[in-house]
C-alpha cells in the first residue's frame, strides 16, 4: 500500500511538531483512496491536550471540526499523525493498543535525530506493518 | 423525527436516546467513542438520559491518542 504526502505537508507537520517540543504533537490526515493506495490531500495540525512528551490525545473539539471539514471537502478520513520527540518512528505499545481502526494509516514523526523521520503504519489486531510512504 | 448522523439524514423514533442511537448505528468499540450533539459533547454518564430532538446533528468521534515509549524504554 502506497500512501503519498506532499512535501509541503511534510514540512508543515515537521514545523508543527518542532513548535510543540518538548511535547508530542498530533493531527489528522484526510484524502483519497483508490488505485491500491492513498493520497493525503489535507493535513490537520491539531493540539495535544495531554501537553506531554510521552502521550498525546487529539483535542476532541478540533477533531470534530476537522471531521466536518473533511466531509465538506469531499475527502475521506485516512488516519492520524503524531510525533515522538525523542524515540524512533515506530508505534509504541500504547499506540498499538489505542489504534482501533484497521482502515487507518498511523503516521509517526520521529524528531530523535536529524533529519526527522516520518513513517506510516497499518495496525490491525495488534499487528503492525509499515506502509510505503511517498513524499512528493 | 429526522436527525443527522455523521452527515447523513436519518429517521428515528421520538425520544431516542444517545445510548440507543449508539446501538442502532452499530457503533464499534463504543467505549472509545465521544458523542457530540449540535457541536456539544455529551458526557458518557448522560448517554442513557439524553434524548435526541428533531433536527439534531450527531457525530461519533473515536478517541485518538497514544504514547511515545515502548515497554521498558526510557527517555
Amino acid at each position: 500500500m502506497d500512501i503519498t504526502l506532499a512535501k509541503s505537508d511534510f514540512d508543515a507537520i515537521v514545523a508543527h511538531a518542532r513548535g510543540a517540543l518538548p511535547n508530542e504533537a498530533c493531527g489528522l490526515i484526510a484524502g483519497l483512496v483508490g488505485n491500491g493506495g492513498k493520497s493525503i490531500e489535507k493535513v490537520y495540525l491539531l493540539d495535544n491536550i495531554d501537553r506531554s512528551a510521552e502521550h498525546f490525545t487529539i483535542d476532541p473539539r478540533q477533531q470534530l471540526a476537522s471531521v466536518k471539514d473533511t466531509r465538506a471537502l469531499g475527502l475521506t478520513p485516512l488516519g492520524n499523525w503524531h510525533s515522538h520527540p525523542s524515540t524512533p518512528s515506530r508505534p509504541s505499545e500504547e499506540d498499538i493498543k489505542l489504534a482501533r481502526d484497521p482502515k487507518a494509516s498511523y503516521l509517526i514523526l520521529s524528531l530523535a535525530a536529524e533529519p526527522p523521520t516520518l513513517r506510516s503504519f497499518h495496525i490491525e489486531n495488534g499487528a503492525v506493518t509499515v506502509e510505503n510512504l511517498v513524499i512528493i | 423525527m429526522k436527525i443527522t448522523v455523521a452527515g447523513e439524514k436519518k429517521e428515528y423514533a421520538d425520544g431516542t436516546t444517545v445510548a440507543q442511537l449508539i446501538v442502532a448505528e452499530d457503533v464499534e468499540t463504543p467505549q472509545y467513542v465521544s458523542v457530540s450533539v449540535n457541536d456539544e459533547f455529551v458526557q458518557t454518564d448522560d448517554f442513557d438520559t439524553t434524548e435526541l430532538k428533531d433536527g439534531d446533528e450527531v457525530e461519533f468521534l473515536y478517541f485518538m491518542g497514544g504514547g511515545a515509549f515502548a515497554l521498558g524504554e526510557t527517555r
